[in-house]
């Protein structure tokens, strides 16, 4: 049996990054993800890498997309406060089709909001968040393994599709100590003939953000991003469901909110109400086509989240009968209930 | 047999470039591409561009690069060397660039004193958008956004990077030039040629100000622009080397 060992999740995720073949790391304080800078610039040295403090969330993900425009894998981590200022580098490098690894472990907001974890950050990471068509895939672990484990997938998806990926976690999550089996390394690799490392024997390349010339080259790029959107739509959507083939009422919810909702379960299981709970792992792309093939003969779908609502409007997106969709949530750092979530349920019998 | 006196240079594209007449980025990038062609290291040298006039400076330059967003292109040249260590990374900015919506990247590159040389092109003014004011726009000058000239009680004065950059212990050469005469063209070439050696030589940051022509949004034409470089700017934005620490070595 492989050891088990016991680690906070912001630890366990930058372990697994360096894991993945992570050499860079650039980031800027904030909490509640603090531990990892602090592991990466303990780690990192000892691997050969680089880790630097930079000087902003502004800096740090230009510093990255530097990073990743030289062949490099490298992330960057923060928590809300800091994802806002980071959309400019990751429009960028959306549109660079630049790969590289960002951390959101969320925080309540707006503004500075408090520290405590939260999920108010659904829309930024799942819409683009900064500027332009573009759409960034978002992985959402619900406990400190998985939070390993989609580290290193995070990783490949970057690299295989040249785009940003997002790992979309939350306060509790990053400060959680569990017990994890450290991942391997997936073993793939990827050719960056793209990589910005000096014209010897090949003609010079660039990496262009601005595109004028000629007149639909704009247009032509972002088709090409569409094209690679629609695929990962197709292939990459992982989900999870727990006992919901005879549920009357599927609960949906993911990270810290699908981890009450899961005891929620099973209480209302124990209670002789059939309940079940489907968790997006990714919740771009979402995985629309089988929630609404789950929830088509259920009675009900309640939406647990710590926001006001944001994942639930895909939800409602991917549900024919908007009618039996209901939602509950807490807002500003405050967690979910199971009592609160059994209630509701039982008023549905 | 004649004497070759002249060549194009290797490191530069014989596209056309979209600059207006008069401008300094042209004269800049040639200089650039014969200090390249000169120390031999066009195939080592990565250029990162910026936003502002130059946003196209890939396009006239035989290198391999790619474009920061506004201001961030230190950032930007940081994580790149920080990749490609044996790679020769220039950061190309212009003043709005550098100077205002970039100046915390500015400052923490030059302090950290991260291995990249730095090309700033002071042109006291904002190109690409049309002609508004800069950090480095002199007091009573009119641009877009200070009609009335530059007001310093309400703005403040124009902002010197070299003399910022001065105050840092990190960086290893900083020096300001200009491109208005033949005399000062070959002085920053020589600037260019030095800043971008010691970056070969592995001595950390160093830092070039060019003063700029920008006949177009200044409303000069290109002699009465060159002449208010010198008239104008100069005594504002002494011409000198601020630091070397290979001449003090
Ligand atoms: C975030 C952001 N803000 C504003 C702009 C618009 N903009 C483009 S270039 C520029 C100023 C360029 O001036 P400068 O850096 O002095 O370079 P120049 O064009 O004079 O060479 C501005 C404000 C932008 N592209 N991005």
């Amino acid at each position: 049996m492989e050891e088990k060992i016991l680690m906070k999740g912001n630890d366990a995720m930058a372990e697994a990054a360096i894991i993945a073949g992570c050499s860079h790391y650039f980031g800027y304080p904030i909490t509640p993800q603090n531990e990892v800078p602090a592991y990466f610039a303990k780690r990192l040295p000892q691997v050969g890498g680089t880790f630097l403090q930079a000087e902003s969330e502004l800096a740090a993900i230009s510093m990255v997309m530097g990073a990743s425009a030289g062949g490099a894998r490298v992330m960057t981590s923060t928590s809300s406060p800091g994802m806002s200022l980071k959309q400019e580098g990751i429009s960028y490098m959306a549109g660079a089709k630049l790969p590289c690894v960002i951390a959101n472990i969320m925080r309540g907001g707006p503004g500075l909001g408090g520290i405590a974890g939260s999920q108010a950050d659904y829309f930024q990471a799942t819409r683009g968040g900064g500027n332009g068509d573009y759409q960034t895939i978002v992985l959402a672990p619900g406990n400190v393994q998985e939070l390993a484990d989609l580290t290193i997938l995070a990783f490949d998806l970057a690299d295989k599709y040249r785009i940003p990926v997002i790992i979309l976690g939350d306060g509790y999550l990053g400060q959680m100590s569990e017990p994890l089996v450290l991942p391997k390394p997936s073993g793939k690799t990827f050719e960056k003939p793209w990589a910005i490392t000096g014209a010897k024997d090949r003609d010079p390349q660039f990496i262009a953000s601005m595109r004028l010339t000629p007149e639909n080259a704009l247009e032509q790029l972002n088709l090409e991003l569409q094209e690679t959107y629609r695929v990962i739509r197709e292939n990459e959507v992982i989900t999870e469901c727990y006992q919901c083939d005879d549920a009357d009422t599927v609960l949906v919810a993911y990270g810290t909110a699908a981890r009450i909702a899961n005891k929620a379960v099973i209480k209302l299981r124990e209670q002789g109400i059939n309940a079940g709970l489907l968790r997006p792992k990714t919740l771009w792309p979402f995985p629309s086509e089988i929630l609404r093939k789950i929830t088509n003969d259920k009675k009900k779908v309640l939406t647990v989240e710590m926001s006001a609502g944001q994942m639930h409007e895909d939800v409602l997106l991917a549900c024919d009968d908007k009618n039996k969709v209901d939602f509950y949530g807490r807002l500003g750092g405050a967690l979910p209930k199971v009592d609160e979530i059994i209630e509701r349920v039982k008023s549905y019998e | 047999m004649s004497k070759m006196t002249y060549a194009f240079p290797q490191s530069l594209s014989e596209t056309r470039t979209h600059y207006c007449a008069g401008c300094g980025h042209g004269i800049v990038h040639k200089l650039i591409a014969q200090v390249l062609d000169e120390l031999n290291i066009r195939e080592k040298t990565l250029l990162v561009a910026p936003v502002g006039c130059s946003v196209l400076a890939y396009k006239y330059l035989n290198v391999d690069g790619l474009e920061a967003a506004h201001g961030r292109a230190p950032a930007v040249a940081t994580g790149l060397k920080r990749v490609q260590k044996d790679k020769i990374v220039l950061s190309y900015q212009g003043d709005g660039d550098l100077l205002a919506i970039g100046a915390g990247e500015t400052i923490h590159a030059a302090n950290r004193g991260e291995d990249i040389t730095v090309i700033f092109l002071n042109n006291a003014i904002y190109g690409m958008t049309g002609g508004q004011m800069a950090p480095t726009t002199m007091e009573g000058q009119k641009t877009l956004t200070s009609p009335q000239g530059r007001d310093i009680a309400d703005v403040g004065s124009a902002m010197r990077a070299c003399e910022l950059i001065d105050t840092l212990e990190a960086p290893y050469y900083i020096e300001r030039c200009s491109v208005h005469d033949v005399k000062n063209v070959n002085r920053t070439k020589n600037a260019i040629k030095r800043a971008i050696k010691y970056q070969v030589e592995g001595r950390g940051y160093s830092f070039v100000e060019i003063l700029s022509m920008c006949p177009t949004n200044w409303g000069l034409d290109p002699v009465k622009s060159a002449k208010w470089i010198e008239e104008d700017m100069v005594p504002y934005y002494p011409l000198k080397k601020f630091r070397d620490k290979g001449e003090e070595a």
